[in-house]
């Protein structure tokens, strides 16, 4: 009936048409997924070669490897490398599926208080390692990996139960925030009547690729894996959910299930990278962006886009950290923060300008 | 799909929808007060009345999306929250009145109407594909099917949408104002669509339509008042009765032009 207007061309040129800018598309995708490839072995050999030591003797090594040299790259610095791209992919996930949850473009992985939950963990463990109280020696014997997970799961299920369930998306940002600055606070209680945890905690704080060895390789590899099952199979719904709510729940979807899942793999995710490196801003927030600056996605596609780009982002802050002030290193979340910052004022900046 | 759109040929004239004494309401606002209503199928019926007199809760409540506090709603002869969550939304489209505004292209927003049809397997795919190619064409936005929705206009994201709820291939289409944001000659189109839908796929079409004109070329109109419901049944009985004025609670003027209702508005001193 609208075709009695001439806007309809025939169907078969538009299925071919159709065809051709789809392919389009997908080539696009492939070429921006090969190109952060290229770009993230690159970064991985640097990554090799960079270190405490100098470049010209890093080289040499990487040619003629002795007993001592082998350690430093194989045992060191590799996992370390993979460790971090591991870190800014898990972040780059969360981040783009809390964006796509909470239909919110500011949304990051630690909008759930999971890094103030994790902080105070640490915080709590850090006293009790030196403690002489009795009921605290558990919290030592867990390690400040366990303890960081733990917080932060535990303040996911503070948020959850705050916000009194699923129900509603600003009901949970809000109760995150609330859960966020209350920890937030505790840890610095915490900290003003221990001061002699503070050096330790700002370790953590500012975040340290430094400590990454092949055990937490395989571990946030693992939880990579895992979180990207939930991820994937929920994208057409993320996809349904930019229409609206009551337009999903239309379509035959159920929104607690959805946000259950995600909100379970967002918390499982960011827990495991804080636990491992510690609170590193900004990545989470701002790969799913330079994926949608370039690249225009699906949720499908950004999903596996923004993992892939938060991997390079956080390789190249590891590899500038180390960079800078050699032979010395800046904490890594100090470094993505700056960069982080910067690329967001810019990008402000540009739409301010474009609109 | 096809089975359901059999059942619904054969009980043609017979409710596929309906609702007994339904209630409804935002807080202590009361709504809808035991609205009891018959749609049928291969009928279009337009649901009329002032604004905030409670159409677009009325089409909530039917689809499913709006708690209801008492009374009950049918579809295809089975209690509405009986079915299960997929199977219901393959026989009930919704299309809301505002709808987000995405950076998915045309083509993948319409087929987000076929979420409920779980098009794993290849020959289900082939089946979707069909479905979205012919709700685009039907919409005329067969044209900006790898468009971004983003880069559209208003009208043009209009058919998209529409074209989303028509992929469903569901026998009960629910439209919230399907043609806000067109110009004339596209609210034809869709009228005609419509149209269409109710004669040549037996579908039973409920919308909301601001337009009276447009609104009485339908099978059935349905009234609301501000406050209850006035009247429920073909165009003539509405006029007859003057449900119109009745609604609107201001005298409303209907002339017959050559077989078409018209609205004239009243604006001679």
């Amino acid at each position: 009936m609208f075709g009695a207007r001439g806007t309809v061309s025939t169907p078969r040129a538009a299925v071919l048409a159709n065809r051709a800018t789809r392919l389009g598309a997908a080539n696009g995708m492939a070429l921006w997924l090969m190109g952060c490839g290229v770009l993230t072995l690159l970064l991985t050999a640097c990554s090799l070669v960079i270190g405490t030591s100098s470049i010209e003797t890093s080289w040499h090594w990487l040619w003629m490897p002795d007993e001592q040299s082998a350690v430093v790259l194989w045992q060191i610095r590799l996992p370390r490398t993979l460790g971090a791209w591991c870190v800014g992919a898990l972040l780059g996930l969360c981040g783009a599926t809390a964006q796509g949850l909470f239909r919110n473009p500011l949304a990051e992985p630690y909008l759930l208080g999971t890094a103030s939950g994790a902080a105070l963990g640490v915080a709590i463990s850090l006293i009790a390692v030196d403690s002489t109280i009795g009921e605290l020696a558990w919290a030592g014997r867990l390690g400040l990996t366990g303890a960081a997970c733990i917080g932060a799961i535990g303040a996911t299920f503070l948020t959850i139960a705050l916000s009194r369930g699923v129900l509603q998306t600003t009901r949970l940002l809000l109760a995150g925030i609330v859960v966020a600055s209350v920890l937030a606070a505790a840890t610095s209680l915490i900290l003003l009547t221990k001061p002699d945890i503070f050096r330790a905690m700002q370790t953590f704080l500012l975040g340290s690729t430094a400590f990454l060895g092949w055990p937490s390789v395989a571990l946030l590899g693992s939880v990579l894996g895992i979180c990207l099952v939930p991820g994937l199979l929920w994208s057409r719904g993320l996809d349904a959910l930019t229409l609206g709510e009551d337009t999903a729940r239309s379509l035959g979807l159920s929104l607690p299930i959805l946000r259950l899942a995600l909100l379970g793999m967002i918390s499982l995710g960011t827990a495991a990278t804080v636990g491992e490196v510690g609170v590193v801003m900004f990545v989470g927030l701002m790969a799913p962006h330079v994926v949608r600056e370039t690249l225009s996605v699906n949720h499908r596609q950004l999903l596996i886009a923004a993992p892939v780009c938060g991997g390079a982002l956080l390789q190249a802050a590891d590899l500038l950290c180390r960079w800078i002030i050699r032979p010395a290193e800046l904490p890594v979340g100090a470094v993505t923060a700056c960069v982080g910052g910067a690329y967001l004022v810019w990008l402000l900046w540009r739409r301010n300008r474009d609109a | 799909m096809v089975e359901a759109r059999a059942t619904s040929g054969a009980q043609q004239g017979r409710a596929v929808l309906s609702c007994h004494d339904l209630t409804v309401g935002y807080g202590t606002r009361q709504v809808l007060d035991r609205v009891s209503l018959n749609f049928a199928a291969a009928k279009w019926h337009a649901v009329v009345g002032p604004n905030g007199c409670g159409k677009s809760t009325l089409l909530r409540a039917l689809a499913g999306l709006h708690g209801v506090r008492s009374g009950s709603i049918s579809l295809c002869g089975r209690p509405l929250s009986a079915w299960p969550r997929r199977a219901r939304a393959r026989r009930l489209a919704w299309l809301a009145q505002h709808a987000g505004i995405t950076d998915l292209t045309g083509a993948e927003v319409v087929r987000l109407g076929r979420l409920a049809h779980g098009g794993w397997l290849a020959a289900r795919q082939m089946e979707d594909d069909v479905a979205i190619r012919r709700a685009m064409v039907a919409t005329g936005s067969w044209d900006w099917a790898e468009r971004r929705l983003s880069s559209l206009s208003g009208g043009e994201r209009q058919r998209i949408y529409l074209a989303r709820a028509l992929a469903v291939e569901a026998p009960v289409l629910l439209l919230d104002e399907p043609t806000t944001h067109l110009d004339p000659p596209h609210q034809e189109d869709v009228v005609r669509l419509l149209r269409a839908q109710a004669d040549g796929c037996e579908v039973c079409v409920v919308s909301a339509i601001h337009d009276l004109s447009l609104a009485l070329a339908a099978d059935r109109v349905i009234v609301m008042g501000r406050h209850q419901l006035i009247g429920h049944g073909t165009v003539h009985e509405a006029l007859a009765g003057g449900w119109l004025s009745a609604a609107f609670e201001t005298p409303i003027d209907v002339v017959d032009y050559k077989g078409t209702h018209l609205w004239r508005p009243a604006l001679d001193p």
